[in-house]
């Protein structure tokens, strides 16, 4: 890793900062949650230019995407020394307010490893001035806001295009993504995987079609214009991830799945790209066992609940791939506040036939679309309104709770 | 016999979970003793013309051109013309109701063809995206109770001589605002801005459109879809100081 000489903060930075950690330490201690967001919007009250402030002259490497963000940004900043060595937004706060706190409190001259709403990409990447951008994928998620994931798209391609000295880490297999970073100026492009099609199937480029009739993870081409997958130069080989000059890594993963080999791919082609040794940052990413709470398996009233978090039709389709099989009962737990999107009629586009079965238990405020969708999807199913009932109504000792991101935030302080 | 439920282009119409649409209305059959199968008709794969029913969604802008090019909007007749004039039945929402209409706004924001099933164009609106709850009270004559939904669109959609509207908005945008109406119905053909799915929280909508397919059908238990209506209901009308928050759309 290159250093790089800090130019010293201005005093209104200075200020903002002190504040803005003095009103996030307030925050906590009145019990008002992790504070990163309040003082982040203080932070910026008082200096509206922090962000860019705060990151100047730092190493800052960026993650955003629909779904892997958080993840992969826990598993960026274990490969780049985990706590201490680097500074980190792991709460989730993915706005320029938690982005300005994060970097507040963390050592100046730490590099950062930071989360980022994809729709607010274009304007980090202007604040921050990043030396990597990890792409990780697009697709629908909180209709009511993002309406388009093809804008979200073009705002990426043209957000590089303005910036060709950031390095894009991109997800090969997303043709959102590939289109997103096509005029960066240096791309490592990553055979991540993406599952779900059904949001590229028109061409980003000329409207035609997307055939993804190769194999999965094999390619994708349009059929009206020349944008297809572009070669590897880093793929998943299994449980090992493989670059293109040869190098073989093995991956021993604690988190379940492929979704997590694939963002461990895309964290450790980031670090590289940060200077950072390829096999030293694979021992590092291996010892994450949980990321804020998903993946832990928690006791609730006596019985043994695994915490998974999905929230929208992609994602599901990463959980059905290490949800345990029938008869372990499954909680869905699903919110439609803002943060969920408040349109929860994603629902229908999750395969929740392949809980056929076994028992699955409806939960959140939102339930009751949920026990819709299940009669009709041909699934045995019961429904409590509330989150730590509905864990203990199938009367099983282990089940897999399966929640969308505010029913998940819900049931981790229930839990706590 | 086997229903056929045509669901076209899930994959450039697919957006708001309006697939949901089609397994809902083959279902209900399903339940009542009829056979009856979704067939998926993907973007790029011929459009049969002998379903009984077809089921359009909605989805993004250039999505949305393709696939009224692959209906046949550039041409004479097509597919799904050929089976409305044999007497199929048709749910089109959002996009779909656009594409299906005579005209909409391309990407490019010149006027596009659609297929004319509904005598019906759509601009885009002249104020911010409609997002947001949708309670519509359906015509009379359809003898249906209220329509719960969730609308999300940009685009104005005004109505000829020849379509009806499915009904009038009590809360949300529908057509447009100010316009005060939702859809627009032309014989067995339904456009709809209603997301939700709109069958999912409107079993007697799903109802209707099967009874215009294979005539009178007995009764179901939908208490569970009861249950969501109810909330649904309770959500957008029941609260008066919430109304004026969601107006902001």
């Amino acid at each position: 890793m290159v250093a790089t000489e800090r130019p010293p903060l201005p005093a209104r930075t200075r200020l903002a900062a002190g504040i803005g950690l003095a009103t996030a330490g307030l925050s906590r201690r009145l019990g008002r949650g992790g504070g990163s967001v309040i003082g982040g919007r203080a932070i910026l009250a008082v200096d509206p230019d922090a962000l860019a402030r705060l990151a100047a002259g730092r190493t800052v490497a960026l993650v955003s995407g629909t779904n892997g963000k958080t993840t992969t940004t826990s598993l960026l900043a274990a490969a780049l020394g985990g706590p201490g060595a680097v500074v980190t937004n792991l709460l989730g706060a993915n706005l320029p307010p938690g982005l300005a706190a994060a970097l507040a409190a963390g050592g100046a001259d730490l590099p950062a490893a930071l989360e980022v709403d994809e729709a607010w990409l274009p304007r980090v990447v202007q604040a921050t001035r990043p030396r990597a951008v990890a792409l990780l994928n697009l697709s629908r998620d909180q209709l009511d806001r993002n309406n388009e994931v093809r804008t979200l798209s073009g705002g990426w391609r043209a957000a590089f295009e303005a910036h060709p000295d950031v390095t894009v880490v991109a997800n090969a297999d997303d043709p959102l993504v590939v289109w997103g970073a096509g005029r960066a100026g240096a791309v490592v492009w990553v055979g991540a995987g993406q599952p779900w099609t059904d949001d590229a199937g028109g061409c980003p480029a000329c409207g035609g079609r997307i055939d993804f009739s190769a194999a999965p993870g094999r390619g994708w081409a349009c059929l009206g214009c020349d944008l297809a997958r572009p070669a590897l130069d880093v793929s998943l080989d299994g449980p090992a991830v493989l670059w293109r000059d040869g190098l073989s890594v093995a991956l021993r993963l604690q988190l379940p799945g492929r979704a997590n080999r694939a963002n461990a791919a895309m964290a450790l082609a980031t670090a590289a790209v940060l200077g950072f040794d390829r096999t030293e940052a694979a021992r590092k990413v291996e010892s994450l066992d949980e990321i804020v709470g998903r993946y832990a398996v928690v006791d609730a009233g006596g019985v043994r609940a695994r915490l998974l978090l999905a929230k929208n039709p992609a994602g599901w389709l990463e959980v059905f791939d290490f949800v345990r099989p029938a008869p372990v009962p499954v909680v869905v737990a699903i919110n439609a506040r803002i943060a969920d999107g408040r349109d929860p009629s994603w629902l229908w586009d999750v395969p929740f036939e392949r809980l056929q079965g076994r028992l699955v238990v409806a939960t959140g405020e939102r339930s009751r679309d949920l026990a819709v969708r299940l009669r009709y999807a041909g699934v045995e199913h019961v429904r409590r309104s509330d989150l730590l009932e509905a864990i203990g109504a199938s009367g099983a000792p282990d089940v897999d709770v399966v929640a969308n991101y505010t029913s998940f935030q819900q049931l981790r302080s229930r839990l706590a | 016999m086997t229903v056929s439920v045509a669901l076209l282009f899930p994959d450039l119409l697919g957006t708001y979970g309006d697939s949901g649409n089609a397994a809902i209305l083959a279902a209900r059959l399903r339940w009542r003793g009829i056979d009856s199968e979704v067939i998926t008709v993907r973007s790029g794969q011929p459009v049969p013309d002998s379903c009984e029913l077809y089921v359009v969604g909605g989805g993004e802008d250039l999505p949305q051109s393709q696939a009224a090019v692959q209906l046949g909007a550039d041409r004479e007749g097509g597919p799904l013309r050929r089976a409305v004039d044999r007497g199929a039945v048709v749910l089109a929402v959002c996009a779909g109701m656009q594409i299906v209409g005579r005209s909409f706004t391309g990407p490019d924001g010149a006027p596009a063809a659609g297929i004319g099933l509904l005598d019906c164009s759509t601009e885009p609106g002249r104020g911010p995206r409609m997002v947001g709850e949708i309670v519509v009270d359906p015509a009379p004559e359809l003898d249906l109770p209220a329509l719960t939904g969730y609308e999300n669109h940009a685009g104005a959609t005004s109505l000829g001589p020849a379509a009806q509207p499915l009904g009038r908005v009590r809360v949300g945008c529908g057509n447009g605002p100010g316009r005060g109406v939702d859809g627009a119905r032309s014989g067995k053909v339904i456009g709809t801005y209603l997301h939700g799915p709109v069958l999912a929280r409107n079993p007697a909508l799903a109802d209707l459109l099967l009874t215009w397919a294979v005539g009178p059908l007995s009764p179901l238990d939908d208490t569970e879809c009861d249950d969501l209506r109810g909330e649904r209901f309770a959500a957008v009308l029941g609260r008066p100081r919430r109304r004026v928050r969601a107006g902001r759309g």
